[in-house]
């Protein structure tokens, strides 16, 4: 029998995996770059939960809440700098879909 | 914290606010959807004892990213109706398969069930978080800085008006604007 701490930890890294599955897929899927963007916020949101879990199953909660506010802080630097590639790109190309970024194409 | 119904609740609405968010055909919904996940989040580590992390997530990623992913649908030009029709066709065949695959992972994850033989260190070695943020984990700091200034420069060039090649600097107004939709029309 699985004790509690075991219990809880098991559900959560289940829900953990699912949502990253559900962010890989939109990443993978979709066409979209703001769509993508959105995507990879899915995928940081279930590392941070997964970052959140084991430090209060470890008992270093206060490491663990460091640990997060460095990927808060590195997530929004990411999301503001790709928007604005985004937003560039967009300017460029007139579209937002991927298949239209074919600049570097060799 | 014991297993109790509400942690269980909240992870069932985390990943349900999830999903939503990337199966929604608008991208505004996908947005807001983000923004209700991130929400979940906070509320859930509130209450696993990180009050401090779920007041950064609250207000930064529920507040600070929404804003910029609504300004950035704001700036994009949207599809016509009949694009949109089409991509949207197009979106729901890519990606009807999405539940499917969440209710089979889950499935089989489920049967695993994977026991996880966690080695559990002495807890209560640093309890203050200022004091892990201040003294034990000050180089993180510093990354943080630097990554900040990275990403300011970094938009700072993304977004610098470029001078063109008699040296004056061009900038976009609304009759280039005008022009360029006359353009695309005709």
């Amino acid at each position: 029998m699985m004790l509690p701490v075991q219990v809880l930890f098991s559900t959560g890294v289940i829900f953990i995996i699912l949502l990253a599955v559900a962010a890989l897929y939109c990443i993978l899927f979709s066409r979209n770059l703001i769509r993508i963007l959105i995507g990879l916020e899915l995928l940081i949101k279930a590392v941070t939960l997964l970052i959140a879990l084991a430090g209060y199953i470890t008992g270093h909660m206060a490491l663990a809440q460091t640990m997060i506010i460095t990927l808060i802080v590195i997530e929004v630097v990411v999301i503001a700098v790709a928007a604005g590639i985004v937003i560039g790109a967009q300017r460029h190309n007139q579209s937002l879909d991927v298949r239209t970024l074919r600049n570097l194409k060799g | 914290m014991i297993f109790d119904i509400l942690y269980l609740s909240l992870l069932i609405l985390l990943l349900l606010a999830g999903v939503w968010t990337v199966m929604t055909l608008n991208l505004l919904k996908s947005a807001i959807g983000l923004a209700v996940t991130s929400v979940i989040l906070s509320l859930l580590l509130f209450r696993m004892d990180a009050p401090l992390a779920g007041v950064f997530e609250l207000s930064v990623c529920a507040g600070l990213i929404t804003v910029v992913f609504i300004s950035v649908i704001s700036l994009t030009k949207p599809l016509a109706a009949a694009e949109a029709r089409a991509r949207d066709r197009s979106r729901v065949k890519r990606f009807i398969f999405l539940p499917i695959l969440i209710v089979i992972v889950g499935a089989v994850l489920y049967a695993l069930r994977p026991h996880l033989d966690l080695p559990l260190p002495p807890a209560g070695l640093e309890t203050d978080v200022r004091q892990v943020l201040w003294n034990v984990r000050r180089l993180d700091l510093v990354g943080q800085i630097l990554i900040i200034l990275a990403g300011v420069f970094g938009i700072v060039i993304l977004f610098k008006d470029r001078p063109d090649t008699k040296g004056e600097i061009r900038r976009t107004t609304d009759k280039d604007r005008t022009d360029t939709k006359e353009g695309t029309k005709s």
